[in-house]
């Protein structure tokens, strides 16, 4: 397994922080021996992440230890948190240690904190790398609800905040993508990667697995990309590579990212959703042009991270697809539950197969006892083409569509439509049947008239079908998907 | 309208502050000022002043106050 010891790797260096601190894999060796003998085996830890060696030692450790870790971002919401330990009963909370006096309930005037009633687990390690562990004192009760053995982590579903639904992850699946993501991006010891996506994402937790598979070393930030420090701590420890969602690959334009002098960079990776047309093909010939690779991935959460991938030297050829199945896995396009399109060019279900399909969903407790529900097959919900040379294109989700008029209509194409034809703008569509509603980030009642009036005429929907709203901006979660129940619920 | 007036209005429309809070405000410092909040300001300002910020003054853009030393480079006195 990725985490597990590998004696000829220990002299390298596996984590810089951009505070200063660094961890060679030898030392994490020391750290694991420090810290686990604190951690019972078969046990829950809710794991709250910042992108720091603490976070990640900590991570690596539970794996190792057969703790299996919750992965959360450090400012949930409180009250979230509590109804997930409700829900979950973990026996262990970790977080930085600069939360200690929210989280004990110490923080502000009788409120209550989750760890309240919980002991501290010392060590010097963790501590040495600003983490805190608690033992809860419900444990003894909890450990009644005995977690399936090859169960190794969960991550909540993306997108969905305040949700408790989570996915289970198993070692299998989490070895086997890192693997195979180490084996077509030909990831070896000097590559050093930087973070620009929070742990407990699964894509970016995913960046992390398939460095460590490899023996490199993970540069990890909590600046964004719009703070110098980013750019200084990316210059000073020569990183290899970034991955991004496509906000990200939008600041970076913004940024005018192609004139910036950043002669360690080899590799941009994008991933968490499809990236405009427009954008993909001026990173591709960016990337063509200077000889650095760009490279356009595919994934859920339910499927560990990544399920498919658009090699670097078709990023221009293929432009808008997202490639080919990952090493070791297959996909199909369906056309209901048992019929499979063997056409080219023709839209349907994605559904992939392979050794990363995780092993289900859980929504409570006793649903960590579960074995494999999936059997290494995924229906991604992704309405997908295929064309002539194999390459799959995402045509819109399963769900995000609406009946105009008794015409099916993509709500994701809407959006993409509007990107195209108003260049920048960002756009969330919603609505019921027969009244689609789009929302307009920073727009004025002029552009909602002209947006509509256009919307109208190229799609061939009635105008009285379509309403532009100005909002003040799209709500996005930390990856940057726009979160539709989060968008005002007027009619 | 002058330039601190318009400054201001796309200060408060983006981040629903009052002129008093103004001054306060700093990347990353409020839920909304974030980085995608800090895209859309850039382009407000682009649009108003009828500017291009580089790079370096995008990273620059660190706070309300550090703003207007930024569009001072652009000859957009506030």
């Amino acid at each position: 397994m990725f985490y597990d010891t590998d004696p000829s790797k220990s002299s390298r260096t596996m984590l810089v922080e951009d505070g200063g601190g660094r961890l060679t894999y030898g030392e994490f060796e020391r750290f694991y021996e420090s810290v686990s003998g604190l951690l019972r085996p078969g046990t829950l830890m809710f794991l709250l992440c910042e992108n720091s060696i603490g976070a990640v030692a900590l991570y690596l450790t539970c794996l190792r230890r057969n703790v299996v870790p919750l992965l959360l971002e450090r400012n949930l919401d409180r009250h979230l948190l509590a109804g997930l330990i409700g829900t979950y009963r973990p026996e262990y909370l970790a977080f930085p240690a600069d939360m200690e006096e929210r989280m004990c309930g110490r923080g502000g005037e009788g409120e209550h904190g989750p760890a309240e009633e919980a002991a501290p687990v010392a060590s010097e390690e963790t501590e040495r790398f600003g983490y805190r562990i608690f033992r809860s004192e419900a444990a003894h009760d909890a450990a009644a609800d005995g977690l399936n053995s090859e169960l190794a982590l969960l991550l909540t579903t993306s997108g969905s905040t305040g949700s408790p639904k989570l996915v289970r992850q198993s070692r299998r699946n989490i070895q086997s993508n890192a693997a195979a993501i180490a084996e077509y991006l030909e990831l070896d010891e000097t590559e050093r990667p930087i973070t620009t996506l929070p742990m407990n994402y699964t894509y970016g937790l995913s960046v992390i697995n398939s460095h460590i598979l490899a023996g490199a070393t993970v540069l990890l930030t909590k600046h964004t990309l719009f703070e110098r420090e980013f750019w200084d701590f990316f210059r000073k420890e020569g990183a290899t590579s970034i991955a991004g969602v496509p906000y990200t690959y939008e600041m970076l334009n913004r940024l005018s990212f192609f004139g910036m002098d950043l002669p360690s960079l080899r590799t941009m990776t994008q991933a968490g959703g499809k990236l405009s047309p427009a954008l993909h093909k001026k990173f591709a010939e960016y990337a063509q042009a200077t000889g650095r690779r760009f490279i356009v991935m595919y994934g859920q959460t339910e499927a560990t991270a990544r399920m498919g991938y658009l090699p670097a030297k078709d990023a221009l050829r293929k432009c808008g697809s997202m490639g080919i199945a990952i090493p070791g896995g297959r996909f199909r396009l369906m056309e209901d539950e048992k019929t499979e399109i063997l056409e080219a060019d023709t839209v349907g279900e994605l559904v992939y197969e392979g050794e990363n399909v995780t092993m289900g969903y859980a929504a409570c407790r006793a649903d960590l006892s579960k074995g494999d529900e999936r059997g290494g097959i995924l229906f991604t919900g992704d309405m997908a083409k295929r064309d002539a040379e194999g390459f799959y294109y995402i045509t819109g989700r399963k769900k995000r569509f609406l009946k105009m008029f008794g015409k099916r209509v993509n709500m994701d194409e809407i959006e993409q439509m509007l990107k195209a034809g108003f260049g920048e703008i960002d756009v969330a569509c919603t609505g019921k049947d027969d009244a689609m509603r789009i929302y307009a980030a920073g727009a004025d009642e002029d552009f909602c008239e002209r947006a509509a009036a256009w919307l109208s005429e190229k799609t061939g929907i009635h105008p009285r079908g379509i309403r532009v709203l100005p909002i003040e901006k799209i709500p996005k979660n930390e990856a940057g998907k726009t979160i539709y129940k989060d968008l005002p619920d007027d009619q | 309208m002058t330039n601190l007036e318009k400054y201001n209005k796309i200060f408060r429309g983006m981040f629903r502050k009052t002129d008093e809070e103004l001054p306060a405000l700093k990347y990353r410092g409020i839920a909304l000022w974030d980085s995608i909040g800090h895209m859309d300001l850039m382009g407000e300002l682009e649009e108003t002043f009828d500017i291009r910020i580089e790079t370096q003054d995008v990273l620059d853009f660190t706070s309300y106050e550090k703003g207007k030393e930024v569009l001072r480079r652009y000859g957009v006195e506030i």
